[in-house]
């Protein structure tokens, strides 16, 4: 990395929001999923003008950028495959304004998913998407992914809840897409923006809907003595047009972990539980956790019990959503999968990959949004063995794979990134890519946002033209 | 051989005779603003609509993907139309999972055949647009038109989960997928949604579906003025009431919706009062939620000093909700010169409401003025006579709504006008900020602007 691009750095956001040490870039160098790779350069802009300045300065210099909000995304999509400034946003954290007559908030990247809510609940509003990591990661990560969480189930991912966006493009350009109250004469370059994986541009300013809170909420949970009851349950409820606004699933041996660290209340001894959550009028509430009930009791519940206080309901949900915590205190790492399948395929996605956990010698967990069929397996491995590594590679494939094969898809909201954009293949065709190569250029003709994601790098995959980003990245990628 | 006819020999050397329409007066049927095609082709299938996309893009001709046809004259005629690609010979379902409520669906299929089916599966697809009964399911997702059920479902982009099309290279392509959560790769199906044909020739679509209600329920209140029916609607949003549908109408939309329920013959019990403001609400759910939001409703109109108020029995508010649904195409011929306006401003408030009102009066134009879901505005002024001085003041009036609705920080779209007039005002409204990045997508899926050039935003 050029020492004048260092000290032209330092000269446009000031020393302080520049790292260049390793032992500072070190801590950069990973994000929640198994992959690694360092930056050269660390930046903390503040505005809009700063990103936009810092792009020009990467461009001059033919150096890659990579956007970054905490560091919790699961896919790689954060991290700095070709080297190159890594722009974190977490200094661009100001909610700028809260209209609530219109339920809009807009908002920076840094903004963490959580605070949103946080600062609009007083008035009966919420931001509806709510991923695990609702109290760490950003909106602008939320947005860069789509990611979901256990309640897009009725409400929908990121994308349905974003309705303009400031974009800074790899030749430092600031362009706005959509508006406030959407409905924007033209394509719907949201749609296309949102979940693009910081590959077409920076997103440095996010306008969001805010969602009513229900009247009523009641959250069950049903305990099952049999994996494939919970899965059967699952289906019916879908079958049945039951649309919860939650229906988590969380195998028995998860569950003893996260007893073990969160005391949630969940039993020890049964083979699956399912949190489900219904929402809206006092009456339809009441009438659908009937339904859910008798769909329980029907695939053999042994119990459904019902939160009686928002103290207990937030327990389960806590136990919920600190289980990838729980499951980490059990091996050295963990290896968080997220495919998707129909959800009437349940069942038997659950039998496949329990046979390919013990094809590889694993115990595969799972916890999972059941009620849209997004699967989180998760693979305990020790990754000083590389062995292990490998096997848990291989077994992730093995289970995306089949999950393609059911008719489903590769990732529903972690993001394809560099952990699975060797995948990619298995679902697109060379047409596809070829379009989907014309979109990306379009926005980022070099490659020099967040180079080495999404596409498929390998020649083997469908003879894949990946030339200008094979061109960006360092030869030992 | 005039060049009509040897277009159409050439195309019948790719899918034959039986596939393509050169004949005066049914090309006249696919006319736009009235340009007519230079040929009509019945593709049967996606790869049948790949062909011919190749040969408009060798002979540089410029294709309009079409369904019905009940909507071309949204948008501009397009500067160029060789070739008029009818896609209703794609109505099949190539998939349904009732149990994971998903469905994959030809272009052409007729929105009401595909209700019949999911009906039997106790399914639906929201839908709920302009010129219905005819309406292809590619047709309608292309035009962007609003679903009256939007309020509760959202727009087609909610609920769209995948596509298939031919790109502007020739190429079958794809996007998104089967199921209802899903981040794999970009989200091009969605710059589908309201493009007018300009990106794609579509050619399946998938989409996840929803269960029929148990139940369905409407009311209606009327005022005596605009702040009394906006009081009203400001009071149901903040008790989050969820409602399929609300919309509010002035007193000239009143008039005009009361004469076209009486041309459908279909029995309506409420009374729609012509000297009021009226706030129509839709709802459905279980049994036992209908009744209390009918309840709900009656006391917030009370509440609000409603002049009138009343619960629709169902088969009142299912006829009320098929006139609405059909406004955009009763609107359009509500008089000799009809300028149809689509405006989306924050939480309309009364003033703006008004303003709108205003830029009428001082036209002597007559106007109506529908609210849907609190943000999306239907306006229209109403000239009654085709010539010159009309069109000038329609002109005027509209650039008054244009600027309106940029105050307000939102915007307008003129969805129907006499072509003389959509010739004179850019009917997009005012020139956007993002058409540069609109201009790259639309290179990137169509680099020789084969597919309906002109028709959309910005000249594209």
């Amino acid at each position: 990395m050029p020492a004048s691009l260092l000290r032209e750095l330092n000269s446009l956001l000031g020393s302080s929001n520049v790292l260049h040490k390793n032992e500072d870039l070190v801590l950069y160098e990973y994000d929640g999923s198994v992959e690694k790779a360092r930056p050269d350069l660390v930046v903390f802009p503040h505005t809009t003008e700063d990103v936009s300045r810092i792009v020009k300065l990467a461009a001059k210099y033919n150096v890659p950028v990579v956007g970054r909000g905490s560091g919790t995304g699961l896919s790689g999509g954060a991290l700095a495959r070709g080297g190159g400034i890594l722009i974190v946003f977490a200094r661009m954290n100001r909610i700028l304004e809260l209209d609530l007559e219109n339920a809009r908030a807009v908002v920076q990247p840094g903004v963490v998913n959580l605070d949103i809510t946080r600062a609009v609940e007083h008035a009966g509003l919420y931001f509806a998407p709510d991923p695990s990591s609702q109290k760490s990661c950003t909106i602008g990560g939320n947005v860069a992914e789509n990611a979901g969480g256990p309640h897009t189930l009725a409400y929908g991912v990121t994308v349905n809840h974003v309705t303009a966006l400031e974009l800074v493009l790899p030749d430092g350009e600031i362009v706005r897409v959509g508006s406030k109250h959407g409905d924007t004469p033209g394509y719907d370059l949201c749609g296309l923006f949102v979940g693009s994986e910081g590959t077409l541009a920076l997103v440095t300013e996010i306008t969001v809907k805010l969602t009513r809170k229900a009247e009523a909420v009641k959250t069950l949970l049903a305990i099952f003595d049999a994996v494939d009851d919970a899965s059967n349950t699952v289906a019916e409820i879908t079958a049945r047009g039951i649309t919860p606004a939650a229906c988590e699933m969380v195998d028995g041996w998860t569950l003893c972990a996260i007893e073990d660290y969160i005391h949630a209340g969940f039993p020890r001894d049964s083979a699956a539980i399912l949190l489900i959550e219904v929402e809206g009028l006092r009456e339809a509430v009441e009438a659908q956790a009937a339904a859910v009930e008798d769909v329980c009791r029907t695939h053999h519940a042994r119990e459904v019990r019902i939160a009686k206080d928002d103290c207990e309901r937030d327990l389960l949900w806590k136990g919920r959503k600190n289980a990838f915590g729980a499951l980490g205190r059990l091996a050295p790492s963990s290896y968080v999968l997220d495919g998707v399948i129909p959800r009437s395929k349940l069942p038997q996605a659950l039998q496949q990959i329990s046979q390919i956990g013990k094809k590889y010698g694993f115990s595969i967990g799972n916890i999972f949004h059941a009620g849209d069929g997004n699967l989180h397996p998760i693979v305990l491995y020790d990754p000083r063995d590389p062995r292990q590594f490998e096997n848990a590679i291989a077994a992730s494939h093995e289970i995306l794979s089949y999950c393609v094969e059911l008719g489903g898809a590769l990732t529903g909201e972690h993001g394809v990134g560099m952990e699975k954009n060797e995948l990619m293949p298995l679902l697109f065709s060379d047409a596809d890519f070829d379009l989907m190569r014309r979109v990306h250029d379009a926005c980022n003709p070099d490659s020099s946002l967040n180079p080495g994601k999404i596409f498929p790098l390998s020649k083997g995959c469908g003879e894949i033209r990946v030339r200008k980003q094979a061109e960006t990245l360092p030869a030992h990628v | 051989m005039t060049a009509t006819a040897n277009l159409a020999t050439r195309l019948e050397g790719i899918l034959g005779a039986h596939r393509v329409v050169a004949a005066e007066a049914e090309l006249r049927e696919y006319a736009i603003d009235g340009m007519v095609p230079g040929a009509i082709v019945h593709p049967a299938s996606a790869q049948e609509a790949a062909e011919i996309v190749r040969f408009a893009i060798t002979e540089k001709l410029a294709i309009v993907a079409t369904g019905s046809r009940s909507k071309l004259d949204l948008g501009m005629p397009p500067a160029r139309y060789d070739i008029a690609l009818d896609m209703t010979g794609l109505h099949e379902i190539a998939h349904f999972d009732p149990g994971d409520l998903t469905l994959s669906v030809d272009a052409g299929m007729p929105l009401r055949h595909l209700a019949n089916v999911l009906s039997e599966k106790g399914q639906f697809l929201p839908l709920a647009v302009p010129c219905y009964e005819t309406s292809t399911v590619a047709g309608a997702l292309a035009s962007g038109i609003d679903s009256t059920l939007r309020k509760q479902y959202g727009t087609a982009r909610d609920f769209l989960i995948g596509a298939e099309f031919v790109d502007g290279q020739g190429a079958p392509c794809k996007s998104g997928g089967r199921v209802v959560k899903n981040v794999t790769g970009y989200d091009l199906h969605k710059l589908l949604v309201g493009s007018l044909g300009t990106l794609a020739v579509i050619t399946r679509l998938n989409f996840r579906t929803f269960t029929l209600p148990q139940a369905r329920g409407g009311h209606l209140a009327c005022f005596s003025n605009l702040e009394g029916a906006s009081s009203y609607c400001d009071a149901i949003e903040k008790c989050g009431l969820p409602l399929a549908n609300l919309e509010t109408l002035s007193p000239e939309m009143v008039a005009l919706t009361a004469a076209a329920l009486r041309e459908t013959n279909a029995e309506f019990a409420g009374h729609l009062d012509p000297a009021k403001w009226c706030v129509c609400a839709s709802f459905e759910g279980s049994e036992a939620v209908v009744p209390r939001i009918a309840r709900d409703l009656q006391k917030l109109a009370s509440e609000t000093a409603a002049a009138d108020s009343e619960i629709l029995d169902a088969a009142s508010d299912a006829h009320l909700g098929s006139v609405s649904r059909e406004a955009f195409d009763w609107l359009r011929w509500a008089s000799p010169s009809a300028a149809l306006f689509r405006i989306v401003l924050p939480q309309s408030k009364p003033g703006d409401l008004a303003a709108l009102l205003c830029v009428a009066q001082e036209s002597s134009l007559r106007s109506a003025l529908l609210v849907r879901a609190a943000a999306i505005i239907y306006f229209v002024l109403l000239a009654e006579t085709e010539d010159e001085s009309a069109l000038h003041t329609l002109e005027n009036a509209a650039a008054g709504v244009f600027f309106l609705a940029g105050a307000g920080q939102g915007h307008a779209t003129l969805l129907h006008a006499p072509l003389k007039l959509k010739s004179r005002v850019n009917v997009w409204g005012p020139k956007r900020a993002d058409l540069g990045m609109m201009q790259r997508v639309k290179h990137s899926f169509d680099p020789q602007s084969i597919f309906a050039p002109g028709r959309f935003v910005g000249g594209i």
